[in-house]
C-alpha cells in the first residue's frame, strides 16, 4: 500500500489518465506543474490554510453523537462536521484551493460545472471573495429543480449558463464546461468540483480535500488518543470520501463508501457506479461508469442531486479493486430513514448525500463493539434539500 | 484491385485533399451508405465515418445533435464498422477511417475493435480523446495490421507539436483554432501561421479541420495546408434534409443537393489562382 498514487502518468493502478482532446493537453500539463509548485510552496499553503480558517470556518468540529451511539448500541460514533463549513458543504475546501491556484497562474476567469448547485455556489463564493470572473454551467433540468441555488450564484455575481445538451443534468453540465474550456483554455481556469476528470484534477481535488481526514485524525487523537476503527463517507464523484479516507489509507482503519442505489440496484434507476458499473472513460478519466453494451453513457438516478453522476473518481475505482475500501449501495428510502434518525436523535439536519453515508455507518456501528470508534463524514447540511425531503415524506404518507 | 492506403490517398491528391466526415446512422444506414458514395462522387479522397456517442466532448451542437439522432436510430460502433463492406459493394474505393470516441472502443475491447476494422476493410482510426500519451496500446495494434492511427494537433499543442508530428500516420489532422467542432465565421489571424508551422513539422500531408464551411476558407488555406476536413457543414445539410433522407423516394434528390453543396465548397477556381 506504500506505492504513491497517482503515478507519473496520472494513473491509480489501472485507472485515471488523461483522455481528452489534444487542445487541452497543454493546459493539463501547465496545471500539473503549477499545482506541484504551489503545493510545495509554504507561502501558498499558508494562504490556503489562512483562507480556510478565517473565511471558511475551519477547523470544523468533530461531534460525538452520544444519543445515537447509545441507541445503536455499538461503536462510538463521531461526526466530522463539514456541514458547518461556509456555504454548507465540504465543496468549499476545494474551491478555495483551486481559486488560489488560478490566481497564482494569472488566470482571471473561472469556469465550473455544478449538479445540485453546491459546487457552483462554493465556486461563485470564492470568486466573489477573490475578484475572479465566474461562469457556471448547470443542466437546464437541474436549474429548474434547484432554482434557489441558481439565485444564490447569481447574487454572488456568477453567470449561470444552462446546459441544454443530453439529459440536461450534471453529466451534461460537465461536458459543456469542458467544451467551454476547450474554446477559452488560454485565459480560463476550469475549477472542477470533484475527484474526477483528467489528471491532474483527481489529485488536485484530493489534496485540497484531505484536510477533512487530516483534521479528523488530529481531533480524534486529542479526544480519544486513538485512530478510528472505521470511517464512512458518501460517494458521488467522491471528493468528500477521498478527503476523509486518504490520510487513513496506510492505517489500520476500515473504510466504507456509500454510493447511491436510487430505487434499487436491481432497477435501472440508480447511480451505483462501483456496484453496477463497468470500466470505461468519462470526462477524461478511465474509471468505473454506468454505460450500455455499446459504450454509451447512461443517465444515473438518485434522490440526491449530488450523487447522480454516472462515473466515480478514478482513485475510488482503484481502492475498490484493491479492496482497501468497501463500497456499498444505499437506496433513496434507506437514506431518508437515516436522515430522519440523525435529525431527531442529534439535532443535526444532514444533506441527502450525507444521509447515504449515515445509513451505511449505522449498519456498521451496530456490528462493532462499544470500545470501537466509527467516524462519519457529515459532508453537507440539509437546508438545500428541504423541498425534496418534504415531497418525499408527503409521498410516503400518501402511499 | 488493391486500395490505396490513407497516406497514399492523402499524398496523391492535388489541392484540396478532401476528407469529409459523415455520422453513421444519421438518419439511417441507407443514407450513410449512399452519402459515402456521394462524397466520393464529390471528390473525397478519404472518408471519415463518425460513430455516434452520448458524450462527445470535442463536438459542437451540430454534431451533438447528429449523434443523438443516430443513437435514437440504434446506430452503434459494431454496426457502423459493418457498413463499410456495404459501401465497398456499391463502389466505394477510397480509404475509410473510423472516427470514434474512446469509450465505445474500450467497451468493445481494443483487440476486437482492431479485428473488426481489418475484417471490414477499414483503413484507419481516429480517436479524438486519445492523446499521444495514452495511445500506445492502440497504436501498437494498428501498426501490426497497417491501419493508420490518425493524430491531431491543436494551436495549444505548442512544444508537443514536434513529438506528435514525428509519429503521425496517414495524414496529420490540424485543429484550426481553439474550440469544438462546428462552423466559425472565419479563422483567427494567427491560425494561418500555426498551420504553416504544422506543415513545416510534418512529413505526412496536413489536413485542416474544425470550422470549415465556406469556399473562401478552402481557398485561403491553399498554399498552407494540403487539404480540408469538413464535417459539421455536411451534417448540418443532412439535418436540414432529414425528412427527405428518411424517404427512399426522395433520398436521391436530397443526396444530389448535398453533393452540389459540397462541390461548391471545394470549388477552387483554377483560372483565379494567384
Amino acid at each position: 500500500m506504500s506505492k504513491v498514487y497517482p503515478d507519473d502518468k496520472g494513473r491509480y493502478g489501472a485507472f485515471g489518465g488523461k483522455f481528452v482532446p489534444e487542445t487541452l493537453m497543454f493546459a493539463l500539463e501547465e496545471l500539473e506543474q503549477a499545482f506541484e509548485q504551489a503545493w510545495n510552496d509554504e507561502a501558498f499553503m499558508n494562504d490556503y490554510h489562512h483562507t480556510l480558517e478565517e473565511f471558511a470556518g475551519r477547523p470544523t468540529p468533530l461531534t460525538y453523537a452520544e444519543r445515537l451511539t447509545e441507541k445503536l448500541g455499538g461503536a462510538k460514533i463521531y461526526l466530522k462536521r463539514e456541514d458547518l463549513l461556509h456555504t454548507g458543504a465540504h465543496k468549499l475546501n476545494n474551491a478555495v484551493g483551486q481559486a488560489l491556484l488560478a490566481k497564482r497562474m494569472g488566470k482571471k476567469k473561472i469556469v465550473a460545472e455544478t449538479g445540485a448547485g453546491q459546487h457552483g455556489v462554493a465556486t461563485a463564493t470564492v470568486c466573489a471573495r477573490m475578484g475572479l470572473e465566474c461562469k457556471v454551467f448547470m443542466g437546464e433540468e437541474d436549474m429548474r429543480r434547484q432554482s434557489l441555488n441558481v439565485f444564490r450564484m447569481e447574487l454572488l455575481g456568477a453567470e449561470v449558463v444552462p446546459a441544454l445538451s443530453g439529459s440536461k443534468t450534471l453529466k451534461d453540465a460537465t461536458n459543456e464546461a469542458i467544451r467551454y474550456w476547450v474554446s477559452n483554455v488560454e485565459d480560463t481556469f476550469y475549477l472542477i468540483g470533484s475527484v474526477v476528470g483528467p489528471h491532474p484534477y483527481p489529485k488536485v481535488v484530493r489534496n485540497f480535500q484531505r484536510i477533512i481526514g487530516d483534521e479528523t485524525k488530529q481531533q480524534l487523537q486529542d479526544i480519544e488518543q486513538s485512530l478510528p476503527d472505521a470511517a464512512v463517507a458518501c460517494v458521488g464523484g467522491g471528493s468528500n470520501a477521498i478527503g476523509m479516507f486518504y490520510p487513513f489509507l496506510e492505517d489500520d482503519v476500515e473504510l466504507y463508501g456509500a454510493e447511491a442505489a436510487g430505487m434499487g440496484v436491481e432497477t435501472s434507476h440508480h447511480a451505483a457506479t462501483i456496484s453496477k458499473g463497468t470500466k470505461g472513460v468519462i470526462h477524461g478519466s478511465l474509471t468505473y461508469l454506468i454505460q450500455d453494451e455499446n459504450g454509451q453513457i447512461i443517465e444515473p438516478y438518485s434522490i440526491s442531486a449530488g450523487l447522480d453522476y454516472p462515473g466515480i473518481g478514478p482513485e475510488h475505482s482503484h481502492l475498490a479493486e484493491s479492496g482497501r475500501v468497501q463500497y456499498e449501495a444505499v437506496t433513496d428510502d434507506e437514506a431518508m430513514e437515516a436522515l430522519k434518525e440523525l435529525t431527531r436523535t442529534e439535532g443535526i439536519f444532514p444533506a441527502i448525500e450525507t444521509a447515504h453515508a449515515l445509513h451505511l455507518a449505522f449498519a456498521q456501528a451496530k456490528k462493532m463493539s462499544k470500545d470501537q470508534i466509527l467516524v462519519i463524514c457529515a459532508s453537507g447540511r440539509g437546508d438545500k434539500d428541504v423541498n425534496t425531503i418534504k415531497e418525499s415524506l408527503e409521498r410516503e404518507v400518501q402511499s | 484491385m488493391t486500395r490505396q492506403t490513407v497516406r497514399e490517398a492523402a499524398e496523391s491528391a492535388s489541392y484540396p485533399l478532401f476528407i469529409p466526415f459523415i455520422m453513421a446512422g444519421d438518419p439511417n444506414k441507407e443514407t450513410t451508405i449512399e452519402l459515402a458514395l456521394t462524397m466520393q462522387e464529390a471528390g473525397a479522397h478519404i472518408l471519415e465515418l463518425g460513430i455516434p456517442y452520448s458524450d462527445p466532448l470535442a463536438d459542437g451542437p451540430v454534431l451533438q445533435r447528429s449523434a443523438l439522432r443516430a443513437l435514437k436510430h440504434g446506430m452503434s460502433l459494431t454496426e457502423a464498422i459493418e457498413l463499410i463492406p456495404e459501401m465497398r459493394k456499391k463502389g466505394l474505393t477510397i480509404p475509410v477511417i473510423i472516427f470514434s470516441y474512446y469509450n465505445p472502443v474500450l467497451r468493445m475491447g481494443i483487440e476486437t475493435f482492431i479485428e473488426k476494422l481489418t475484417e471490414n476493410e477499414a483503413d484507419g482510426v481516429l480517436i479524438p480523446d486519445l492523446p499521444l500519451e495514452e495511445s500506445e496500446e492502440l497504436s501498437t495494434l494498428t501498426k501490426k495490421v497497417n491501419l493508420a492511427n490518425i493524430s491531431l494537433v491543436a494551436p495549444t499543442s505548442s512544444t508537443r507539436l514536434e513529438k506528435i508530428a514525428a509519429q503521425a500516420e496517414g495524414f496529420l489532422y490540424c485543429v484550426s483554432s481553439l474550440g469544438v467542432t462546428g462552423t466559425r465565421e472565419e479563422f483567427p489571424p494567427e491560425a494561418y501561421a500555426f498551420i504553416e508551422e504544422v506543415k513545416a513539422s510534418s512529413e505526412v500531408p496536413v489536413a485542416v479541420g474544425f470550422g470549415i464551411s465556406t469556399p473562401e476558407q478552402v481557398k485561403r488555406l491553399q498554399g498552407s495546408a494540403d487539404g480540408v476536413i469538413i464535417g459539421s457543414a455536411i451534417m448540418k445539410k443532412v439535418e436540414g434534409l432529414q425528412a427527405e433522407l428518411e424517404h427512399e423516394a426522395k433520398r436521391r434528390d436530397a443526396l444530389q443537393s448535398i453533393q452540389q453543396y459540397v462541390e461548391g465548397l471545394l470549388a477552387v477556381p483554377s483560372s483565379h489562382q494567384q
